[in-house]
């Protein structure tokens, strides 16, 4: 058996308080994907309602792109590479 | 076309000439997706096979593969070939560094997805029509082989938003007349995917 350590005050770093800068992941409009199917895969990858599936897709329809999900670099690149496995066309970017 | 089944699926009666369609135009996207990574971007370099000179299983040659890779410093630009760069494309918009890294690690796995999903295709089509019925896995494979070939298709003929005017100011005896007709029968059935999954 062993006892559990002391607890000890570690040093925090200086960025440890300071949250990073948020990572998004972006669509850009394009002319061949069909607005169900962009609508669907925003359900479907990211779990979103169909009102906000659907205000996402005609935001990317409309604007030309649209911001879908932030988080993490590691968690963007993942949507990115997910995204294109769906044909749309996703970038990653320190917001 | 397309209705969902009770277990979640989808299914769909197609014609002998409709499914042949289907294959015909499914195949050549996933010769592009299999193709020679080094032999297109004409760079060269590590694409000479080793095999059986070392005397390597293929398992081991896939392994010394995977770690030359992995020790390669180079960073793969974007393909060449407009089709393949929109199926494959940067994930970052103005950073090519980081856009190559994300390339090393990952076009080769989208790649095998991409024809995972066309061959998904494949094996489900019936040889001479008929009814096809699909789990849902199945039938977004199928919604995804579809859009690549849509996308293929798009980036070819230089589809813009408003493809029902370039086709209407199409000459129908243009050559690439057929070829719109086939791109505009194929978004109906995506379509017609979309909206039985989504019921």
């Amino acid at each position: 058996m062993s006892v559990a350590p002391a607890e000890v005050d570690l040093p925090r770093s200086a960025d440890e308080t300071v949250p990073d800068k948020p990572w998004v992941t972006i669509v850009w409009n394009d002319p061949v994907n069909l607005m169900s199917y962009v609508t669907y895969v925003f359900e479907h990858v990211f779990g979103y309602p169909r009102p906000k599936a659907e205000k996402l897709m005609l935001d990317v329809h409309h604007k030309g792109k649209a911001v879908v999900a932030s988080g993490t670099r590691e968690a963007m690149e993942h949507n990115v590479e997910v995204l294109h496995g769906y044909g749309l066309w996703a970038t990653v970017r320190q917001d | 076309m397309f209705r969902p089944t009770k277990d979640g699926g989808v299914s769909v009666w197609l014609s002998a000439g409709e499914a042949e369609l289907l294959r015909t135009l499914v195949v050549p996207v996933m010769d592009l997706l299999a193709g020679d990574r080094e032999r297109e971007s004409g760079q060269g370099g590590s694409g000479e096979t080793r095999g059986e000179t070392l005397g390597e299983t293929p398992a081991e040659a896939a392994v010394f593969d995977e770690l030359e890779r992995l020790f390669d410093d180079s960073v793969p630009d974007a393909p060449e070939d407009p089709v393949l760069a929109r199926l494959l494309p940067d994930a970052y918009q103005d950073d090519p560094k980081a856009a190559g890294e994300f390339r090393k690690y990952t076009e080769s796995s989208l790649r095998e997805a991409k024809k995972y999903f066309a061959q998904t295709m494949l094996d489900t089509l019936p040889a001479s029509g008929g009814r096809v019925k699909l789990t849902s896995d199945q039938a977004r494979d199928w919604m995804r082989a579809l859009n690549d070939v849509r996308l293929s298709f798009g980036v070819r003929l230089e589809v813009t938003e408003d493809f029902e005017e370039q086709l209407a100011a199409l000459d129908p005896e243009d050559p690439r007349f057929a070829a719109f007709e086939v791109y505009g029968w194929l978004g109906a059935v995506q379509e017609s995917l979309v909206q039985a999954l989504t019921r």
